[in-house]
């Protein structure tokens, strides 16, 4: 912070120390000024900001104890340090309990003071650095909200509110690529534990063994290739949110060992003997059939009803088509900005394949078809058709398309629907003899 | 013809005021010359503190300038104070015409150490720099060898030197052009 930009407000009532300190803080640079008497102090603190408040104890009508209350009410982030010549552990410690940042007493060492208003001033930065990072949190916490004004949408929203105030566990469910860690994150950023990290795992991409290192850290030399002591992700989310992703996919042993931590919220790193404490928060997300796995004993029931304390369900892209336009405006605006293209809308071509589409790939494949169309879409200011992609994957080709079998039996019943059911034309365009047809039909029981 | 007036306060040696009138000179490039002028000590101690209150004295010293003054500084011995601080090197006017430095704890025997006459001048001479700078609208200086330098402690003293930076050398340029016409 430059001097020049640093404001202090001397408040004392003997004009002698008004006067000293006015002088030594303008040779130093700063912006100053002074009062004799709290009602002044409080008058010019209203008609604009300072950083540092210099207050005497001991003054007549209102003390500064007194003053230092009303200032907080005006300006909570003023720096307040008390000059008093009655300098008593007693008073010192209740101004320091009401706020203050420091005490000095008169006469003061000039280098105790230069110190003294360096360190103010460095406490004045980080508060205010704080709040600016604190806003940048809120800021981000809306990015990527999540889109969408269908009904089941605004269900998810509202749950997400409810629970966010809580420090329940969640189990967030859906197919791959609904958005569960965005769900996750909106949480976490919705809930006092925002200024703290969430920490994200994802349990089906690693070895049971290193699974657990991840978890709980390890000392140096707990295993071959341990060469430093590293903090686990359960102490890394200490004071946050930890989300295990693909819960499902964890070991018997795991179940075991994650169930007791977060019943404890105690652990003990790999090769040590020491207990840790933390404090967190745990969101799960699985697109397993949880259920179907308990029932088959491939996943501990406790553990089960240990995550499941309060759930969200997400649905399909497909279940909540009403949403894929807003979707996709919003990754076209997203994209568009980050790779610098002045692309703006979506032809009704375009956006008829993306509505009837099925996507298998939830959002996650929305997002990476509209990403790829600006890649391709050239210099035009609108993603058309062929942009997309998408043409052979169309709704009438149903997600039930797994072998060549199934491709053969959805294409020659389109061919048919296209051509009103007409055996000949068909045939034609599907370069197959009229018998071949008619056998196919019977063999995939298709409709004319 | 413009002076920077020095005024000893209390005993001062004489060699020590010339070196620090020719030094001055040397630092400001204006005309430096000693005037004796009465300056009441007494009015300015305080019995309990054992020091004379530097804002008293800087107040007698300003009382009677000549046309001729363009700047004083009061050079003694006494041990200065201002209320609100335990000790001061030094006051000054910030865009005013008067400064005023103590010598008294800038000799060595002050700290139990034998006296050193070359490092006493030198760091009189930098105090006296320092202070003058200040009525000549400088502020303290964020460059450590500048002599606009704060010092609240000797070391830190000896440690700049007795010559502005390029900025406060063009600031005091700047002064003199706005000022001087001779």
């Amino acid at each position: 912070m430059d001097h020049q930009k640093v404001s202090i407000l001397i408040v004392d009532d003997e004009f002698s120390v008004r006067d000293s300190l006015y002088n030594w803080f303008k040779v130093e640079g700063y912006r100053v000024d002074t009062a004799e008497n709290a009602t002044e102090a409080l008058k010019k603190l209203q008609e604009g900001p300072w950083d540092i408040a210099l207050l005497d104890i001991k003054m007549p009508g209102m003390d500064g104890i007194e003053l230092q209350k009303h200032i907080k009410r005006i300006d909570k982030t003023i720096v307040i340090v008390f000059i008093t010549a009655f300098a008593t552990v007693d008073t010192a410690v209740e101004a320091m309990r009401d706020g203050a940042f420091d005490y000095i007493s008169k006469p003061v060492d000039p280098d105790k003071l230069s110190v003294l208003i360096r360190n103010a001033i460095n406490h004045r930065r980080l508060v205010a650095e704080n709040i600016q990072l604190k806003q940048k949190v809120e800021e981000l916490s809306l990015q990527d909200e999540i889109v969408g004004e269908s009904p089941q949408v605004k269900k998810i929203q509202e749950l997400i509110e409810v629970v966010a105030q809580t420090d329940a566990t969640v189990l967030i469910r859906g197919e791959s690529g609904t958005g569960k860690e965005l769900v996750a994150q909106a949480i976490h950023a919705k809930s006092n534990r925002r200024y703290f990290p969430i920490i994200s795992i994802n349990c089906g991409s690693l070895a049971e063994g290193l699974l657990e290192s991840e978890l709980f850290g390890h000392e140096r030399g707990a295993f071959t290739g341990a060469q430093y002591k590293r903090k686990g992700k359960l102490e890394m989310a200490n004071g946050g949110t930890i989300f295990f992703d693909e819960i499902g996919n964890i070991s018997a042993k795991m179940q075991m060992d994650l169930l007791r931590v977060i019943e404890t919220k105690q652990f003990t790193p790999l090769g040590s003997n020491k207990i840790i404490n933390v404090d967190f928060r745990v969101i799960a997300a699985t697109n397993t059939d949880l259920e179907k796995e308990v029932a088959e004993k491939n996943f501990r029931e406790d553990f089960y009803y240990r995550l499941n304390v309060f759930s969200i369900q997400i649905p399909p892209l497909r279940e909540r088509t009403a949403d894929i336009p807003l979707l996709a405006y919003y990754f076209l605006g997203k994209y568009a900005k980050s790779m610098n293209k002045k692309v703006t809308d979506i032809s009704s071509e375009a956006m008829k394949i993306l509505t009837q589409y099925e996507w298998p790939g939830n959002i996650r494949e929305l997002r990476n078809t509209i990403e790829r169309a600006l890649v391709v879409v050239g210099k035009k200011n609108s993603i058309e058709e062929e942009d997309l992609n998408l043409h052979t994957l169309s709704k009438q080709d149903s997600t039930e398309i797994e072998s060549l079998e199934d491709l053969e039996r959805a294409h020659i019943q389109r061919i048919l629907e296209r051509n009103n059911g007409n055996i000949s034309k068909s045939a034609e365009i599907l370069k197959i003899d009229r018998v071949t047809l008619y056998n196919k039909i019977k063999k995939y029981s298709l409709q004319r | 013809m413009s002076y920077i007036d020095i005024v000893p306060i209390g005993k001062i040696e004489e060699a020590t005021l010339i070196t620090l009138k020719h030094n001055l000179f040397q630092a400001f490039k204006i005309q430096t010359r000693i005037r004796n002028r009465p300056i009441d000590l007494s009015a300015a101690y305080d019995p309990f503190r054992g020091q004379y209150n530097s804002s008293g004295l800087l107040v007698q010293l300003i009382n009677d300038l000549t046309p001729e003054t363009m700047k004083i500084l009061g050079v003694t011995e006494v041990d200065l104070f201002i209320p609100i601080f335990t000790f001061l090197f030094g006051e000054a006017q910030l865009n005013g015409p008067g400064a005023l430095v103590s010598a008294h704890r800038l000799h060595n025997p002050f700290y139990g150490i034998p006296e050193n006459e070359e490092m006493f001048e030198k760091r009189l001479l930098k105090e006296s720099i320092h202070e003058l700078g200040h009525t000549f609208g400088l502020i303290h200086c964020f460059t450590l060898r500048c002599v606009m330098n704060t010092s609240t402690y000797v070391e830190e003293i000896d440690q700049k030197s007795a010559d502005f930076c390029r900025s406060c050398e063009q600031e005091i340029l700047r002064w003199r052009n706005e000022h001087l016409t001779d």
